[in-house]
C-alpha cells in the first residue's frame, strides 16, 4: 500500500495540478449556461441555453470580437514572416552581431508588459506620427509576436536534416528553388504552430492594448470596460466557442506534426536529433 | 563578390523583423526616458527640464507599491515552482500516452482570454461561492470574512495565470535530463530522494531558474488581478503606472516608474544571462555549428 502511494504520488499530484488548471475554463463554460437575475453573473442561479442561441446579438460585443479577430490575422501574418526570417538566420549562418540580435530578440519577452505597454505609448504621444488606434495596435502587437515566433521555428530548424538541402543542390536546384521545395515544407509545422501561436497571444493580449488602443476596442479590452456594470453572458458564450476553436486547431497542427514526424521516421538516424517539444509556448 | 553577397545573406534575412524590433521596442525606450525627465502637464504640454526628482519623488511616494509588486510576484513564483515542479516531473517521468494531453492541459488556459480566466476566479472567489464556504467550514477563512479583495486572492491569481510559463521551462528541462544518470544514481544506492537532490534537481536547475524569471517577470508588472480579485489596498506597481498613464495623464511620473521597473528587471535578468546564456530563455541550446 505505502509503496503503489510513493510510486504514485507524483502523478496524484500532477493530475491535481492539472484540475487546478482546467478548474476555471469548466466554470467560464458552465457560467455560459446561467440565468443571472441581476448585472452579475457570479452567482449560479439556473440553467438556460439563452445565450447560446444569440451570441452575437450585443453589438459592441460583435465588433470588439471582429476587430480582435482581424488585428490577430494581420499580425499572425506579418509576425510569422518576420520571424521565420530572423529564426533561419539565427540558426543558418554565422555573422557578426550574432549576441546582440539574441538580445534583442530576448529582451522584449523579458520586459514586463506594462513597460512595453508605457514605452510605445510615451513614443506614440511624443512624435506624433501615429494616430492611436487599430494601427498602433497592429505595431504592438506584431512588435511582442516577433520574439515567440523566432523561438518556435527556430526550434524546428535546429532538428532539420541539412544533408536534405545538400542532396538538393546537387540535384542542380537553386538556392531558391530549394528553400521552396525541400526547407520550407520541412519547417511548416514548426511555422504553423508559430503563426498560430502569434495569433493567440495577439487575440489575447490586454495589457498592451489598454495603453495603445485610442479608441478602438478588442475582445479583451470589451471585457475590461464591461467589469465595472457587469460582464453579459455572452462574453462566456463566446470564450467557450473560441476555447473550442483553438482546441481543435491546436490538435490538427499536433497530428499534422506527428505525421510529419512519422514520415521522418522512415529515415533512422533523422530520430536521433529530432527536437524534444516543439510546442509553442 | 559571390562571398560578400552571401555574407550579406544572414543580414537581409535578419533585416526587416530586427528593423522592426528597434523602431518599436528600443525607440519607445528612449522616448519613454526622455519624457520621464520632464516636467508639465496634459494641458500646458511637456517640456525638458532634465528633472530627475521625478524618479526620487516617484519610487520615494510608491515604494510600497514597488515592494508589493516584488513580494508578490515573489510568493506567486515560489508558489508556481512548488505546484509546477512535480507537475512537469509528472507529465516528464510518469505520464506515459498521457504526456500529450497533460501537456496540452497546461498551454490550454492560454485558449481562453486572460481576462476572462481571472473573472473566472473571481467567479470561484467571490462571497457566495461553494469553494469559499469550503474555507470557512474548515476555518481557513473566518465566518464573516471574504476572500476577494485581500493579498491571498491577488497571490493566487498570479500563481494561476503565469503557472504555464513555469511549467514549460521545467518540463523542457526534464525532459533534457539524461536518464542514465538517475540510473546511474541508483546503481551507485543512492535512495530516490537521494537521486533527486544530488542529481535531478541540480541538473535542472537552468529550467528552475528560467520558470522563475518567466513568472517573476510578468507578475511583478501585472496590474489586471489587482483590479479583478484585489482592492486599492493591493495595488500593485503595475496598477500605479497604469493609473498614472491611462486615467490622470501624468506621463513623467508614469514614465519614471515604469522606467525603474524595467531597470531593476533588466539588472536581475543580466545577472541570470552572466551565469547562463541565453540559451536557457531562448528554450533550447546552444546549437552546435
Amino acid at each position: 500500500m505505502w509503496r503503489w502511494i510513493k510510486e504514485h504520488i507524483v502523478l496524484f499530484v500532477g493530475l491535481l495540478a492539472m484540475f487546478y488548471m482546467l478548474l476555471p475554463i469548466a466554470v467560464i463554460a458552465i457560467f455560459s449556461f446561467n440565468d443571472p437575475t441581476g448585472r452579475y453573473n457570479f452567482e449560479w442561479v439556473g440553467f438556460t441555453t439563452q445565450y447560446w442561441q444569440d451570441p452575437f446579438g450585443i453589438t459592441p460585443l460583435t465588433d470588439s470580437l471582429i476587430t480582435s479577430i482581424q488585428l490577430a490575422f494581420l499580425t499572425s501574418i506579418a509576425a510569422t514572416a518576420l520571424g521565420t526570417l530572423i529564426a533561419i538566420a539565427l540558426v543558418r549562418h554565422q555573422f557578426f552581431g550574432r549576441r546582440a540580435a539574441n538580445l534583442l530578440i530576448v529582451i522584449p519577452m523579458a520586459t514586463p508588459e506594462v513597460v512595453i505597454g508605457a514605452s510605445l505609448l510615451s513614443f506614440f504621444l511624443t512624435t506624433g506620427i501615429f494616430k492611436l488606434g487599430f494601427g498602433t495596435l497592429l505595431i504592438a502587437h506584431i512588435m511582442f509576436s516577433i520574439s515567440f515566433v523566432v523561438i518556435v521555428v527556430r526550434s524546428r530548424l535546429i532538428g532539420f536534416d541539412r544533408r536534405l538541402e545538400e542532396a538538393a543542390a546537387d540535384l542542380g536546384a537553386s538556392a531558391f528553388t530549394t528553400f521552396r521545395k525541400v526547407t520550407l515544407p520541412l519547417i511548416a509545422p514548426g511555422v504553423g504552430s508559430a503563426a498560430l501561436l502569434s495569433f493567440a497571444l495577439s487575440i489575447d493580449d490586454f495589457v498592451i492594448s489598454n495603453f495603445n488602443s485610442g479608441a478602438t476596442v478588442t475582445f479583451p479590452l470589451y471585457i475590461f470596460g464591461a467589469n465595472q456594470r457587469g460582464i453579459p453572458v455572452e462574453v462566456n458564450v463566446i470564450a467557450t466557442m473560441l476555447f473550442a476553436v483553438t482546441v481543435i486547431a491546436m490538435l490538427s497542427v499536433i497530428i499534422q506534426q506527428r505525421r510529419a514526424e512519422k514520415m521522418a521516421d522512415m529515415r533512422p538516424e533523422e530520430i536521433a536529433n529530432k527536437p524534444a517539444v516543439s510546442l509553442p509556448m | 563578390m559571390n562571398t560578400f553577397r552571401q555574407r550579406l545573406v544572414p543580414y537581409a534575412l535578419l533585416g526587416p523583423g530586427l528593423i522592426w524590433l528597434t523602431i518599436f521596442f528600443v525607440i519607445p525606450m528612449y522616448y519613454m526616458l526622455e519624457l520621464s525627465l520632464k516636467t508639465g502637464s496634459l494641458e500646458a504640454g511637456f517640456q525638458m527640464t532634465w528633472a530627475f526628482s521625478n524618479y526620487t519623488d516617484a519610487i520615494s511616494q510608491y515604494s510600497t507599491q514597488f515592494w508589493r509588486a516584488f513580494y508578490y510576484a515573489g510568493i506567486a513564483s515560489f508558489f508556481c515552482l512548488l505546484i509546477g515542479y512535480p507537475l512537469a516531473y509528472a507529465i516528464a517521468f510518469k505520464a506515459g500516452r498521457w504526456k500529450n494531453l497533460m501537456l496540452f492541459a497546461v498551454v490550454a488556459p492560454f485558449f481562453t482570454t486572460y481576462l476572462i480566466r481571472t473573472v473566472a476566479w473571481k467567479t470561484i472567489l467571490d462571497d457566495s461561492s461553494p469553494v469559499v464556504s469550503i474555507l470557512k467550514t474548515l476555518h481557513i477563512v473566518p465566518p464573516d470574512g471574504r476572500v476577494l479583495a485581500t493579498s491571498a486572492a491577488v497571490i493566487a491569481g498570479l500563481t494561476y495565470n503565469f503557472l504555464p510559463f513555469m511549467v514549460l521551462p521545467l518540463f523542457a528541462a526534464l525532459e533534457r535530463l539524461d536518464r542514465r544518470l538517475l540510473e546511474a544514481g541508483n546503481d551507485l544506492y543512492a535512495t530516490s530522494p537521494q537521486t533527486f537532490w544530488r542529481v535531478t534537481l541540480p541538473l535542472t536547475m537552468p529550467g528552475i531558474v528560467a520558470g522563475v524569471l518567466l513568472t517573476f517577470i510578468p507578475a511583478a508588472g501585472d496590474y489586471v488581478n489587482v483590479i479583478f480579485l484585489g482592492g486599492t489596498s493591493q495595488a500593485m506597481i503595475g496598477n500605479v503606472i497604469q493609473s498614472k498613464y491611462l486615467v490622470v495623464n501624468d506621463y513623467p511620473d508614469a514614465a519614471a516608474l515604469s522606467f525603474t521597473l524595467l531597470a531593476i528587471i533588466l539588472v536581475a535578468l543580466i545577472i541570470y544571462i552572466k551565469f547562463a546564456g541565453t540559451s536557457a530563455l531562448m528554450g533550447e541550446e546552444e546549437e552546435a555549428h
